[in-house]
């Protein structure tokens, strides 16, 4: 009986999926088009400081916001539940430090990863009269809408990583986002990997809309290059899991040439996995994370490392002051510039001093407390 | 809940060595048929061994658990707990090989304490179980985040990698042998002894089968609970040790793994609630369920899937094992 | 594993503990509103947005003591709600007038779940824990391997159970009391309340005093389902669309037990009530709520909330003469 409901439910879900439960507009070509477009730009804006930078913005009049100083800025957290986020949130707070003359208090609640919890933390800033403007990394795009469309009523948004469905905030910031990464780390797949040589895509999970983009954009490259991939699988993040994967495919297919990863968390494991079978290094794609470089300098690696800049978190911050001084600001789009690490800037960004997690394209190395408030030596 | 009077504990345990090894062993060597069936690398001496190297961890996790499980309780901190040896591993040593030896004394330390804080909230306190180590799930994986800052701060050493990672060449028979796998004999031996070999285990039976009765027979029922509590902290230190060696760092190790460790002893014929569970059947469990994984990967079903499979393994499993239970089998 | 105390002090506790969490609770989020001078958070408004908070976890959190109270318990609830959010949203996919035919599936999914849980649990004689974990993870499985983001939307007109109010008073907050004040109702003054007590009070007693102890344990989890699906519902509504990591990532099913138990009802069943429950859920909102204003980091609040778990069941344990484990 129990199978029957559970054959039954799963056909019911498998309909569900045939039938589009919202697979494609994680694949747009436009969405395609305009990353490579964002991608050729000179990034406006002040030299050594991308975090300040603009790809293609305008400024918008913000003086309808102007009030006198020093500001309270409130700040609505989806969580620091990776280390990603972490690197940011140090960098925020200490953006906020360096802001101190002009922010008399910066307030944050973290929403623990809950969408739930995030729409009640926005809802008691708003309603406790003690922001002057609000800062929202969103848990998730949809969940949130509501609650940022009701506080932009009130007083100054700005939203940034993740965005909104709705124009309402004064700006919403983030880098070239998901299909920029999956176009550059594609193309230097393709331009590295021996003709028919076999490529194994690690991802960590379905569902989250900048990772789809990641390998939405990769996969279309990969098709159009008539690369081998052999698989796509899912990591969970997870180091261990990654290294049994990784040698699954090994004796699979007796040779991997190259790794695709839609996230760098694991490219480390991912090596080692190699390493644990004695099979030669691949090519392989992972992120700025110290130990992913350090490893990439030390075995001399044929790698490549995009960014999702954790630079990101210290432009809101200052947007809102200038919002709240009636200075212009990039908007109602703020696209930062998107680098990426290869062998020839690679040492610049290696520092054996910072922990492994630490993310090098932070744009923290001239903030207060650098190195140690990032954990570093 | 039953009320057991001794020859039928003395009877069950006795039928426990013969009936139960047999669940977990049979679902084990159905499920690794299957999967050598689909990838024949597996059955030889270094797929096998590579098999049981990933294994391993799940492995001494489930021998620490069943402690807690016959006791009658429940351990779900052991996730934390994992998370929390990895980051303070690497907090400790921040990669300099020459602390390895401290910071392993001192994952065993902070593994005795919290092993300790569960057993007394359990034993003195009165929380139940599944309350007290959700607390502590909670508490040990803030500790964690709080003290590294919620990302770790330094890398791990490669001595302190080795128990995950390194492996014996050119072994006679086997061809290679990771020292995980003998890390997992040494534990199961050492767990098996103390479970099935001392007085100390057959009181985990007695308190775990009828508690009030333990008591009137002069055990220290508190001392005992909380006795099991500490094993199961220190397999979950071993654990993590081993966890962290066979990936590197990450802030997320140990998560959902209380709940596969208590699957693998529920698949292995240890009864929840107490009073009935097997060394020998746990391992095989851990095994199975890590078979059961590699079979879905191999078969290339969705991810998704794996939990659905999961899901009704446990379920059959239980289901099966209280159907022969009643009709006595 | 408890021995039964004398009847007469069940009511006195049934009555105190919830007592005591209000206060405590209600004097806690006083002082973390006044230490930092938040006396918005003190006004109707900044009350409202405290009891939104509980609305989620407060209506899973009642059905899970249903089933608590007749010695079982839910680990499937978080992915229940999962699945009433995903459904839902998928079938309504923004039309009103898939309104009723969405929420009716997802209540008729709900209670087959919940009957099928009871059923494993009464006729199989599966442990409740691994009944449920084993079949959350079927659930989880079959929802993640059809749905990988957001699935569908709601329309507006259903956005109103999250967002509509009447005065200052939301819709789903008063929703809450009154399923709060219909479980209570059923508690005390129905024969399926009765029985849910003497079955989980002591079982073996209950089917000698002629009670269908079967049957009891699967109305409890039929309801205790459709609360869940309730509490997808309610999600899809607030979230604007469902997605198949709601009920995980709000970690309702160890949440919903945790309030429960520290709500005064014993995990081995048969003393307790609703309203420690509402005080438990009562607590949680105003742990997030202060500590927001207080300005707690992330990672100490997860040290303090797992200490307040265990203090706070220990405080009333501790009179226990009997074991637990």
């Amino acid at each position: 009986m129990k199978r029957i409901v559970l054959r039954c439910s799963a056909a019911a879900l498998a309909v569900g999926l045939a039938t589009g439960a919202g697979a494609q507009e994680f694949n747009s070509q436009k969405d395609f088009d305009y990353a490579q477009e964002l991608l050729k730009m000179t990034p406006q804006g002040p030299e050594g400081k991308p975090w300040e930078q603009n790809l293609g913005g305008k400024q918008i009049d913000t003086s309808k916001y102007k009030k006198p100083g020093p500001y309270n800025i409130c700040f609505s957290n989806a969580g620091v539940d990776n280390p990603w986020r972490v690197v940011g949130w140090t960098d925020m707070q200490a953006q906020a430090d360096m802001l101190k003359s002009d922010i008399k208090s910066f307030t944050a609640a973290d929403a623990e990863g809950k969408d739930d919890k995030q729409i009640s933390d926005i809802n008691s800033f708003v309603s406790s009269g003690k922001c002057d403007a609000l800062i929202v990394s969103p848990n998730t795009t949809a969940a949130l809408t509501p609650a940022v469309e009701a506080a932009c009523k009130k007083l100054p948004v700005l939203v940034f990583d993740r965005g909104v469905q709705t124009d309402c905030p004064v700006t919403f910031v983030n880098p070239i986002g998901g299909y920029g990464w999956g176009i550059t780390t594609a193309n230097f797949i393709v331009s590295k990997l021996p003709k028919g040589g076999k490529v194994l895509g690690l991802r960590i999970l379905p569902g989250v809309d900048v990772l789809e983009n990641r390998w939405a954009a990769a996969d279309r490259i990969f098709k159009a290059n008539n690369i081998n991939v052999v698989g796509a699988e899912f990591t969970g993040g997870d180091n261990a899991k990654t290294k049994t994967i990784v040698e699954d495919y090994i004796n699979r297919f007796g040779k991997i040439d190259a790794i695709w990863m839609d996230a760098g968390a694991t490219a480390v494991a991912a090596v080692e996995a190699f390493e644990d079978a004695g099979q030669p290094y691949p090519i392989i794609t992972g992120e700025d994370q110290e130990d992913f470089l350090t490893k990439w300098k030390k075995e001399k690696l044929t790698a490549f490392a995009p960014t999702y800049p954790t630079y990101q978190w210290r432009a809101p911050v200052i947007a809102a002051v200038k919002i709240l001084k009636g200075e212009p600001v990039v908007g109602p789009t703020w696209k930062l510039p998107q680098p990426v690490v290869t062998q020839e800037t690679l040492d610049q960004y290696v520092d054996p001093n910072m922990p492994p997690l630490h993310y090098a394209m932070c744009g923290c190395k001239d903030m207060p407390g650098y190195p140690q408030r990032w954990g570093g030596k | 809940m039953t009320i057991a009077l001794p020859d039928t504990a003395l009877h069950r345990r006795a039928g426990s060595l013969t009936r139960h090894i047999n669940s977990g062993v049979v679902i084990f060597l159905v499920l690794f048929a299957a999967v050598a069936l689909k990838q024949p690398s597996y059955i030889e001496p270094a797929g096998f061994m590579n098999f049981l190297r990933r294994a391993a961890p799940l492995g001494v996790l489930a021998a620490g658990q069943v402690f807690v499980l016959v006791s009658g309780g429940f351990d779900l901190s052991v996730g934390s707990l994992i998370t929390l040896s990895v980051l303070g591993a690497s907090m400790i040593t921040g990669g300099d090989p020459s602390l390895t030896g401290a910071a392993i004394a001192a994952l065993y330390g902070i593994g005795v304490a919290v092993g300790l804080i569960n057993g007394i909230a359990v034993a003195f306190l009165k929380v139940p179980s599944i309350i007290a180590t959700l607390g502590t799930l909670l508490s040990v994986n803030g500790v964690a985040m709080m003290w590294s800052g919620g990302s770790p701060r330094g890398y791990l050493p490669d001595n302190f990698r080795a128990f995950g990672r390194f492996v014996f060449r050119d072994v006679p028979l086997v061809g290679q042998l990771p020292l995980s796998v003998i890390v997992l004999a040494i534990v199961a031996v050492l767990a098996w002894w103390g479970l099935h070999g001392t007085v100390f285990g057959r009181r985990v039976f007695a308190v775990g089968d009828n508690p009030r009765a333990a008591e009137l027979a002069g055990i220290r029922v508190d001392l005992t609970r909380i006795s099991a509590f500490v094993i199961s902290a220190l397999s979950a230190v071993t654990a993590g040790i081993m966890l962290g060696g066979f990936g590197g760092v990450s802030t997320d190790v140990g998560q959902g793994l209380e709940l596969q460790a208590i699957a693998a002893c529920v698949i292995g014929g240890a009864q929840l609630m107490g009073g009935r569970g097997s060394i020998t059947g746990v391992v095989f469990g851990a095994l199975s369920l890590f078979a059961l994984f590699t079979l879905l990967n191999l078969l290339g079903l969705p991810q998704a899937l794996r939990d659905t499979a999961q899901g009704l393994i446990l379920i059959s499993a239980v289901a099966s094992g209280a159907y022969r239970q009643r009709t006595g089998g | 594993m408890t021995l039964a105390l004398q009847p007469a002090r069940r009511r006195h506790r049934a009555f105190s503990v919830p007592l005591l969490l209000f206060i405590g609770s209600a004097a806690l989020y006083l002082c973390a509103a006044l230490w930092t001078q938040s006396l918005n958070q003190l006004s109707a408004e900044g009350i409202v947005g405290l009891l939104q908070r509980t609305v989620a976890l407060g209506t899973v959190a009642l059905g899970q003591t249903l089933v608590i109270l007749c010695a079982s318990i839910d680990l499937s609830v978080g992915s229940m709600i999962s699945v009433g959010a995903v459904l839902a949203s998928f079938i309504m996919r923004g039309a009103p007038a898939m309104m009723v035919p969405a929420v009716l599936v997802v209540l008729l999914v709900a209670a087959g779940v919940g009957a099928i849980n009871g059923l494993v649990i009464a006729k199989l004689k599966v442990s409740p824990l691994i009944a449920t974990l084993g079949s959350g993870l079927i659930l989880q499985g079959v929802l993640s391997s059809g749905f990988n983001n957001f699935a569908g939307s709601v329309p507006p007109a259903f956005q109103a159970v999250a967002y509509g109010a009447i005065g200052p008073l939301p819709w789903s907050v008063l929703g809450l009391g009154l399923l709060a004040l219909g479980v209570s109702w059923l508690l005390r003054s129905t024969r399926f309340g009765a029985h849910l007590y003497a079955v989980g009070g002591n079982a073996a007693g209950a089917r000698l005093a002629g009670i269908r102890t079967d049957r009891v344990i699967v109305q409890a989890h039929t309801l205790c389902s459709l609360f869940a699906g309730l509490t997808g519902l309610y999600l899809a509504s607030r979230l604007r669309s469902g997605a198949p990591w709601v009920g995980r990532d709000g970690v309702y099913d160890l949440e919903s037990i945790a309030v429960v138990v520290i709500g005064g009802t014993m995990l081995a069943g048969g003393r307790g009530g609703v309203w420690g429950t509402i005080a438990g859920v009562l607590l949680f909102a105003v742990i997030d709520a202060s500590f927001n204003m207080l300005g707690v980091p992330a990672f100490p609040k997860q040290v303090i909330r797992g200490a307040i778990v265990i203090a706070a069941v220990a405080v009333y344990s501790l009179r226990n003469k009997g074991h637990v484990a």
